[in-house]
């Protein structure tokens, strides 16, 4: 634990940092110290409990607690799409089951406790952030382009017509990053897992064979996750006559002068 | 009778914007009419089902509007709003567009005619195109899938003098060449009487005359 404690000296300088330069963050980060130590300890221990009963019920149980805070921690993020919740643990739910199962069926990796808990992991961690930049996007441009949405109505467009650009946008958005970092991974950073085997004193040939693995699983879960979450939330914005509700936004239904619905006239 | 309207209420954000409303637009050319914010706009979408009242009923030639299917009803009635919403792209793209949406094979040519606009517009990029220009492209669009009735929601607000007087040349000639009802909303009374054969004008969401232009505008 002094390692821990001696790299708490790099968050004492973002903490003056921030006050520094004015940025007002210094409670945050002291929250998410205190918060990712607690966590990580306690996952610690729940992941050693995990490997040393060596059940895959106690896995499943596992991903399942974390599908539904990931859904729950990305709504967060969704706060413009209504009923964000079911589409994310949908989403979410997935993302995971899907990889997982191929990366089981066609032996990537074995079906036991060490394997499954930290990939598993890594794809719903993974998925919960292309699911929540996907649907932020999705509120977002439902909002800004509720005008165009509705002239494709208007035309005797169904919703999923109507909204087909709007989700389109969205479900670039949420898969973009990792498709980024994917192309430069090697060239301007080294991503985690290679890290971790490498310091671990790992052979880099292993390290590399395993990250690019974990790279490709993590694409098939990111778009999976994006896709379900857009693909679900979308309806959610109208009504089932294909008639955009009346979300709040600023530029939508009824809300100004005619333009999207806009309107009194 | 085109449409009626029976006791139409609808509230939005807990406010009324149209209280019991009872209106009857016959075929042929129809102007809702009143000042800004009187509840227009929403009559109109309530003509195209994108919107539904909270309580009345909406009939479109003798039948409930809650009863037609939505799309194909928007497909015989469409609905052109007050500002250009184009898809990206060209001209003859949001026009192919709107044909298969209405399953229509698309007459580019002739819908681009009918609109007023000159066939070089059809490889044009609808962002460099003038309000006016895409405005006319918004009509051409809605005839693509070759409406029975044509809801305009004030075609000609954002338009200078010169260009208000073409779009309305070419509202009129529409009427008389494909032989669509027309329901145009505006708030310029001159402009109503100069388009329609019958009239209702609305305030603060109540009617407040209905009838020829000679009985309402007089």
């Amino acid at each position: 634990m002094g390692e821990v404690a001696a790299a708490l000296a790099l968050v004492a300088v973002a903490v003056g940092i921030s006050r520094w330069r004015g940025a007002g963050l210094e409670s945050d980060i002291v929250i998410a110290v205190v918060r990712s130590f607690v966590q990580l300890t306690a996952i610690g221990f729940v992941i050693t409990a995990i490997f040393d009963q060596d059940t895959l019920l106690l896995v499943v149980v596992l991903l399942s607690v974390m599908v539904v805070f990931g859904a729950f921690t990305a709504r967060t993020r969704a706060r413009e799409v209504p009923d964000a919740l079911r589409p994310l643990i949908i989403a979410l739910a997935l993302s995971a089951v899907a990889t997982l199962g191929l990366v089981l069926a066609l032996g990537i990796f074995p079906a036991t406790p060490r394997y499954l808990v930290p990939v598993g992991g890594m794809v719903i961690g993974n998925a919960m952030t292309a699911s929540a930049v996907a649907l932020n996007r999705l509120g977002d441009e439902m909002h800004s382009d509720a005008a165009r949405v509705e002239a494709t109505l208007a035309l005797g467009a169904t919703s999923r017509v109507a909204a087909a650009p709007s989700v389109r946008r969205a479900l670039r958005s949420g898969t973009i990053t990792l498709v980024d970092s994917t192309k430069t991974t090697g060239l301007i950073f080294f991503p985690g897992t290679m890290v971790g085997m490498l310091l671990a004193g790992a052979d880099p040939t292993d390290a590399v064979r395993l990250q690019l693995i974990l790279l490709y699983v993590l694409l098939g879960a990111v778009a999976i996750s994006a896709l379900t979450a857009t693909s679900l939330a979308y309806r959610n914005f109208f009504t089932p006559a294909h008639q955009l509700r009346d979300t709040g936004g600023a530029s939508g239904p009824d809300s100004a002068n005619g333009q999207a619905g806009g309107a009194i006239g | 009778m085109l449409f009626e309207l029976e006791r139409v209420s609808l509230r939005r954000g807990g406010k009324p914007v149209l209280t019991d409303l009872s209106v009857r637009l016959p075929d042929g050319l129809n102007a809702i009419v009143g000042p800004s914010g009187s509840g227009k706009s929403t009559l109109l979408r309530l003509l195209d089902r994108l919107s539904d009242p909270d309580s009345g009923t909406v009939r479109y030639r003798g039948t409930d509007a809650r009863e037609l299917d939505p799309l194909r009803l928007r497909r015989e009635v469409a609905l052109v709003p007050q500002l250009p919403a184009l898809l990206d792209g060209t001209v003859a793209g949001n026009l192919r567009f709107a044909a298969e949406i209405g399953g229509r094979e698309p007459d580019v040519a002739h819908l681009l005619e009918v609109g007023g606009l000159d066939a070089s517009f059809a490889t044009r990029d609808v962002a460099r195109l003038s309000v006016g220009e895409q405005q006319r492209v918004m009509i051409a669009r809605a005839l693509a899938s070759e409406p029975r009735v044509l809801l305009l929601d004030e075609p000609t607000s954002a338009l200078d003098e010169r260009a208000r007087d073409s779009i309305e040349a070419t509202i009129l000639d529409l009427h008389h060449r494909i032989g669509a009802s027309i329901v145009v909303v505006t708030h310029d009374i001159a402009q109503a009487s100069r388009l329609a054969d019958w009239v209702a004008k609305i305030e603060r969401g109540r009617l407040v005359g209905q009838g020829t232009i000679a009985e309402v505008l007089a």
